[in-house]
């Protein structure tokens, strides 16, 4: 049922529904102000996944701290709120290494507690506090100046040196109480705000140990006011294009500071700006903003200066402790790009770095954060050791240095991190709504950042639509509304949604040129930069554009991976502009025939854009070029295999199994043993039957069947055969009669091992009969009906029920059974066609395959017509004349009389007679005589003169007749018999015309049955 | 009736030397000519036919639907086959393992056949063992003759191409055919307990149509369950909860952690099953 429905919801193949993973569940995507915190914290509430070092069940003690850092501009100090976790006090008190961790933008050191505590249970002296103008901390906010926000890092890096629990790299010893400026063990760990903090400290804290940092940027400059374009005439690039609607929201004015009790407290005199609309921002962002936002969008030379003073770029010359980068692949406000930027710089300062791009970012909720949790747990258990006690050649951790998500389709992205709501308790049980796992791809080199990146080896040839002209112009509407769409900030990668409705925005007629590749002949596999080189013409002098690449399948769906565009602002003096665009990077598979298309727009409304209308033409000036990580889809190979063993459920499995063999082998033994059993057991019983011969009891040898005190109970107590014994031997045709419902049939499914006695037991041919028992092999029967399979003809029923005896067939005699059967041509066809007759003939000639020993036959003449039933008698007669043995059970009596030498009476479940028919019938105590015409008075006197010593019988004149009467005859020794009568009679002279003995076995039956 | 009586044979034919009863062969040929085997198996086989026919009759503007349903089905025969497997194997096919496993002692007992089986006698065990080999068998051969079928109309109608898969990425036509056997196997263990429980079910019941439908209601049953988010990690002991883990098979790093929960769950309701189904036949009385 479920695949079905998932048929309708996604697609199909590759959807990975349902894993076992531990899941992003992090906030709901509502608002953007929402994911910029939920990105800003991604860390806490994810789930670890592999836990590589012990964790501690004690729960860490904290200890909170205000922690002085230096002034803000105009002097005033600033004091930052923080949070010191120590691990429980189940372990030694000392030698800790220590962590730091920063937040993001717009949150607090609350939204670091659960990573804290968990580092802290895994052995690390945890600090978190709140950066510079958020919360409780006091001062503005400078945007990850190394200044403030950098310095601040160290300030609390000397609240880790000053304590005595915390594990120490230069020697020192931490018991004696440390100075402040001394090398703890530390690392510092954030994400997107906090990732910049990290790295800030990276590049200008020589103590820092360790640096992990999530979706942050390089240089702000770069990722807020971005410029791909660079003039291929080396001329200087004209300023960037506002990332407005990101920026907008990054420099709102936020809100006043709050305590605890949710009042807005007053951290320091003038801590909030003068400026209104400003909030906590620090005065020269504020107003370089505002004046950028004046000149029409055109970031002013003093935003840009201010944005690229805030940036990691600026320090990471000076880094040398391992970084760990991870980078979403979903993310509009810091791309990729910024990440190999950052490695770039990290590597050629001499530090080691790893690089992971993972699916989700800004724009989309995906795995990073757990994966960005996980892997710092990880990389801080290896890094934070003393430096003595490092090994010489640095990092050599066997990593791959660069690992990438292919990025999963949106739809299931989306699906995945809609539903969750954050994890409250941090332990990220196992959700299936978020637990799509991204194939990685691993290689030892990380790509080079566009800036140092040559023309790539790969050109792919671009072209124009068919007709249309080498330059395509492209409009830009009046306030440049309407504008394509790529992407909402926060919200998610529009582009990258295969759903026509949305992605119909990212593209508007007339206001882009469009120009795509052939169908690719192999796979395309991209994980770096790509560019492009273009011809702009702007009659206005200045144009501002934005180049998107999209993934087009054949069917002309088109997917924009990551949902980034890059914006170009080019200035153009007399002729074309020729200009190399770095579109964003991305994490893509292209697979063979899907075409590259590159889409150059006019209006993007992610982005600042001047007002005035305008008529551009773009045209190419090369080739795409593009970086391809390895040649199609086999070349990166998996860095990790996914698959974990479910261990519960296989040995469950397992154990199952296991009993389940152990229980048939302790079967199969104890019926070995019960085989031999019966062995000794007939040999008793043998054993017996010769001393019961011996006593004179009879001969035994020749019992078919012994039927000894049966008794079958059906629960609620009804008795269907109570106490029945008797005993069929050798040759009889055996009558078992009795009216409906007198256990005949239950009997005999006893007798069949069909059902087992409640009491009693029955013998065959001198052995116990148990259900399957071999003895079965050699009795033949037909009870309660036939069974045959319809869809088979007569002859198949009879040859493939032979061949389930498994015994050979030349002893099945078929040929003798089916002319018994006389079917003649029928028996060819399927016996759901025959009448009952016709079945039921052929039951009995399927009862006699084999020739055995005992035949039963239940009820065998329902359905036959009176030849018919003459013919069977006869068959019966002849069959137990060869010496074998057949009971014929049948209600009525008639038949029975006609047909058997024997008969057992059953009623109510128990046998009330048996015996042959002549010793029934025969032991009659009264003969009815017929006498000549007028002589039965004479003949009556007769008879009651009769005296041949003995009781003289009674008799009687029957009815109104008078030449007939009935002699009831005494029984006894010595007591005239019916011969006596008849002599008697004749002496006499009276002419005797028929002698009659008065009692037929239909009398004898109903006054035994009358008895009960 | 004729006359003709069997010919007499003075001396009492001996049981005879007996070869193992109920020969697997036998079991097949009386159940193979089954209209129910027949109608089933036809089904499996035509509708992929039927897919096809209904992929041509719906008007084909696609191309702005993106990776949609029918798009990559007819991508090629490997894609075409993957989708008929997806799209059959959650209810189509289990309902096919179901009736092969339920019906086979059930339907005996309706004929009147099973009593004369036991008298002949065949072995209970004996009969439990043929039957269940012989109903898992037409089982497997309905998965995978529904996807035999269906790569072969895929193949004719829309080539023989790679396969493609969602993320965009292709396998080539060797690997996703391995990959798409691997699913077949999948699919078939992870219906095993449905067959188990039919044919533990068939052996409580004479009606087959009890069996079959009981075994069905259970398997939706384990789907609403499976669906109830707030019994969490307890939905993964449901045997259908994996159900649909081959496709996992198909990423291009094949995370085997779900196929090898789902094969183990399934495999444990399924021996759970069988040991039921043993111990009541073994100890039942058959009135039948």
């Amino acid at each position: 049922m479920a695949p079905v429905m998932r048929v309708r919801g996604l697609s199909p193949v590759m959807t990975s529904p349902r894993r076992p993973r531990p899941s992003v569940r992090a906030v709901a995507a509502g608002t953007v102000g929402a994911v910029l915190a939920a990105c800003g914290l991604v860390v806490a509430g994810a789930p670890g996944a592999s836990a590589a070092a012990a964790t501690s069940e004690v729960a860490p003690t904290t200890e909170d701290a205000v922690v002085a850092v230096g002034p803000e501009p105009d002097g005033s100090p600033v004091g930052l709120d923080a949070t010191v976790f120590v691990p429980g006090d189940d372990a030694p008190a000392t030698g800790w290494p220590a962590v730091v961790l920063a937040h993001g933008y717009g949150g607090s050191k609350d939204d670091l507690a659960g990573q804290a505590e968990d580092l802290a249970r895994r052995g690390h002296v945890v600090a978190t506090y709140t950066a510079r103008g958020f919360g409780a901390s006091g001062g503005r906010i400078h945007l990850g100046s190394p200044d403030y926000e950098g310095a601040d890092v160290a300030g609390v890096v000397d609240l880790l040196a000053g304590r005595p629990d915390v594990e120490r790299d230069d020697g020192g010893d931490p018991g004696q109480g440390a100075a402040r400026g001394a090398d703890p063990v530390v690392g510092v760990a954030g994400a997107s705000y906090g990732g910049a903090a990290a790295l800030l400290a990276e590049g200008t804290d020589p103590r820092v140990d360790a640096v992990a940092a999530a979706i942050t940027w390089h240089d702000l400059a770069a990722s807020l006011t971005p410029q791909s374009a660079s003039a291929l005439d080396g001329s200087p690039p004209a300023p960037g294009v506002l990332k407005e609607a990101w920026v907008g929201q990054l420099l709102r004015p936020s809100a006043p500071a709050r305590g605890a009790d949710g009042a807005a407290v007053e951290l320091a005199p003038g801590a909030s700006s003068p400026r209104p609309g400003c909030g906590r921002l620090a005065e020269d962002f504020c107003a370089a903003y505002l004046r950028t936002l004046e000149g029409g969008g055109v970031p002013t030379p003093e935003l840009t200066a201010l944005l690229e003073a805030s940036s990691p770029a600026r320090v990471l010359d000076g880094a040398s402790a391992p970084a760990l980068l991870v980078q979403g692949e979903a993310d509009t406000l810091f791309g990729l790009d910024a990440s190999l930027a950052n490695a770039a710089q990290l590597r050629g300062a001499g530090a080691p770095v790893t690089l992971a791009w993972s699916t989700g970012g800004h724009d989309a909720i995906g795995e990073l954060a757990a994966d960005f949790r996980v892997r710092t747990r990880e990389f801080f258990g290896e890094h934070l050791v003393p430096r003595r006690d490092r090994p010489a050649n640095g990092a050599g951790d066997g990593r791959r240095a660069f690992t990438y998500a292919l990025p999963l389709p949106a739809v299931a992205a989306l699906a995945g991190g809609g539903g969750g709501g954050q994890d409250p308790d941090g332990t990220g049980s196992d959700d299936d709504g978020g637990g799509f796992v991204a194939p990685l791809r691993a290689q030892d080199t990380i790509p080079a950042p566009r800036a140092a990146q040559e023309r790539a080896t790969t050109a792919l040839p671009l072209a124009g639509p068919p007709g249309a002209p080498e330059a395509q112009p492209l409009l830009f509407p009046a306030g440049g509304v309407p504008a394509a769409r790529t992407s909402i900030p926060g919200l998610g990668v529009l582009g990258s949604l295969p759903v026509p409705a949305l992605a119909a925005g990212s593209v508007v007629p007339g206001q882009s040129a469009v120009f795509t590749t052939e169908p690719l002949t192999d796979g395309l596999s991209l994980a770096g930069p790509v560019s492009v080189d273009l011809a702009v013409e702007a009659p206005t002098g200045s144009a501002v554009l934005f180049a998107a690449l999209y993934d087009v399948d054949p069917d002309g769906a088109a997917v924009l991976p990551g949902g980034g565009v890059a914006p170009l602002r080019v200035t153009t003096g007399g002729g074309p502009a020729r200009v190399r665009v770095g579109l964003p990077a991305v994490a893509r598979e292209v697979p063979a025939g899907n075409r590259l298309r590159l889409v150059v727009a006019s209006t993007d409304s992610g982005y600042a854009m001047p007002s005035a209308p305008a008529l551009h033409t773009v045209a190419l000036a090369g080739d795409l070029s593009v970086t391809p990580t390895a040649t199609g889809n086999s070349a990166a190979p998996p860095l990790e295999s996914a698959t974990t063993v479910p261990t519960a459920q296989v040995v469950v499995a397992a154990v199952l199994a296991g009993l389940a063999l152990v229980g048939a082998l302790v079967l199969a033994v104890a019926r070995r043993r019960a085989r031999r059993r019966p062995a000794t057991g007939s040999a008793a019983a043998t054993g017996t039957t010769a001393a019961a011969s011996g006593t004179g009891e009879g001969d035994d040898t020749d019992v078919v069947l012994r039927v000894d005190h049966l008794v079958l109970e059906y629960r609620g107590g009804v008795r269907a055969v109570d106490d029945a014994s008797f005993t069929v031997r050798r040759g009889q045709v055996v009558g078992l009669l009795g009216p409906n419902g007198a256990g005949k049939t239950t009997a005999l499914r006893v007798v069949l091992g069909l059902v087992r006695p409640t009491q009693g037991s029955v013998e065959l041919l001198g052995t116990p009969v148990t259900p399957g028992a071999p003895v079965l092999a050699r009795v033949g029967a037909l009870v309660e009906g036939t069974g045959f399979l319809p869809h088979l003809s007569g002859r198949e029923n009879l040859e493939l029920f032979w061949r389930a005896t498994g015994r050979p067939a030349a002893d099945a005699h078929l040929d003798q059974a089916l002319a018994v059967a006389d079917l003649g041509d029928r028996v060819e066809r399927r016996v759901g066609s025959y009448s009952q007759g016709m079945r039921m003939r052929l039951g009995i000639a399927s009862a006699l395959l084999g020739l055995p020993e005992l035949l039963v036959l239940d009820e065998p003449t329902n359905g036959l017509d009176p030849p018919q039933i003459t013919a069977m008698r006869q068959v019966l007669r002849d069959y137990a004349a060869t010496g074998r043995t057949v009971i014929v059970s049948s209600h009525l009596l008639a038949e029975v009389e006609a047909t058997c030498s024997h008969v057992v009476v059953m009623a109510r479940g128990t046998v009330l007679a048996q015996g042959s028919v002549a010793d029934l019938v025969g032991t009659a105590s009264a003969v009815t005589v017929d006498v000549g015409d007028g002589e039965a008075q004479r003949a009556l006197g007769v008879v009651r003169a009769l005296d041949v010593g003995g009781e003289p019988p009674e008799v009687v004149a029957d009815g109104g007749e008078g030449d007939r009467l009935v002699v009831t005859l005494a029984p006894g020794e010595g007591a005239p018999a019916a011969d006596d009568v008849v002599a008697a009679l004749v002496r006499a002279g009276v002419s005797v015309r028929a002698v009659v003995p008065r009692r037929h076995l239909e009398q004898v039956f109903l006054e035994l049955v009358g008895e009960q | 009736m004729s006359q003709r009586t069997p010919a007499a044979s003075p001396r009492p034919v001996a049981a005879g030397r007996r070869s193992t009863p109920l020969p697997l062969l036998v079991e097949v040929r009386r159940q193979a000519g089954r209209r129910r085997t027949l109608v089933v198996l036809g089904l499996v086989l035509a509708l992929p036919l039927l897919v096809v026919g209904a992929f041509a009759l719906g008007d084909d503007d696609g191309g702005d639907g993106g990776a949609s349903l029918v798009a990559l089905a007819t991508s090629s025969g490997l894609n075409f086959a993957v989708f008929i497997l997806l799209a059959s194997s959650g209810f189509l096919l289990a309902v096919a393992v179901a009736l092969f496993a339920g019906d086979c002692i059930a339907s005996e007992a309706t004929w009147g056949s099973l009593r004369y089986l036991l008298a002949a006698p065949v072995p209970r065990r004996r009969l439990l063992g043929v039957k269940l080999a012989v109903g898992l068998a037409s089982g497997l051969l309905a998965v995978v003759g529904i996807v035999a079928s269906a790569l072969a109309f895929g193949t004719l109608f829309y080539g023989g191409g790679d396969l493609s898969t969602i993320l965009g990425t292709t396998l080539p036509f060797g690997e996703g055919a391995l990959r798409l056997a691997g699913s077949v196997a999948y699919v078939f263990v992870s219906l095993l307990w449905v067959a188990a429980v039919a044919f533990w079910l068939g052996t409580l019941t004479d009606a087959a149509l009890g069996a079959v439908g009981g075994a069905v209601l259970l398997l939706i049953l384990s789907n609403i369950l499976d669906s109830i988010t707030a019994l969490g990690d307890l939905r993964v002991w449901l045997p259908t909860h994996d159900a649909g883990a081959w496709l996992d098979l198909f990423s291009p790093v094949v995370d085997y952690s779900s196929v090898i929960r789902g094969a183990a769950v399934s495999i444990s309701w399924a021996i759970v099953a069988l040991v039921a189904a043993w111990w009541r036949f073994s100890t039942k009385d058959v009135v039948s």
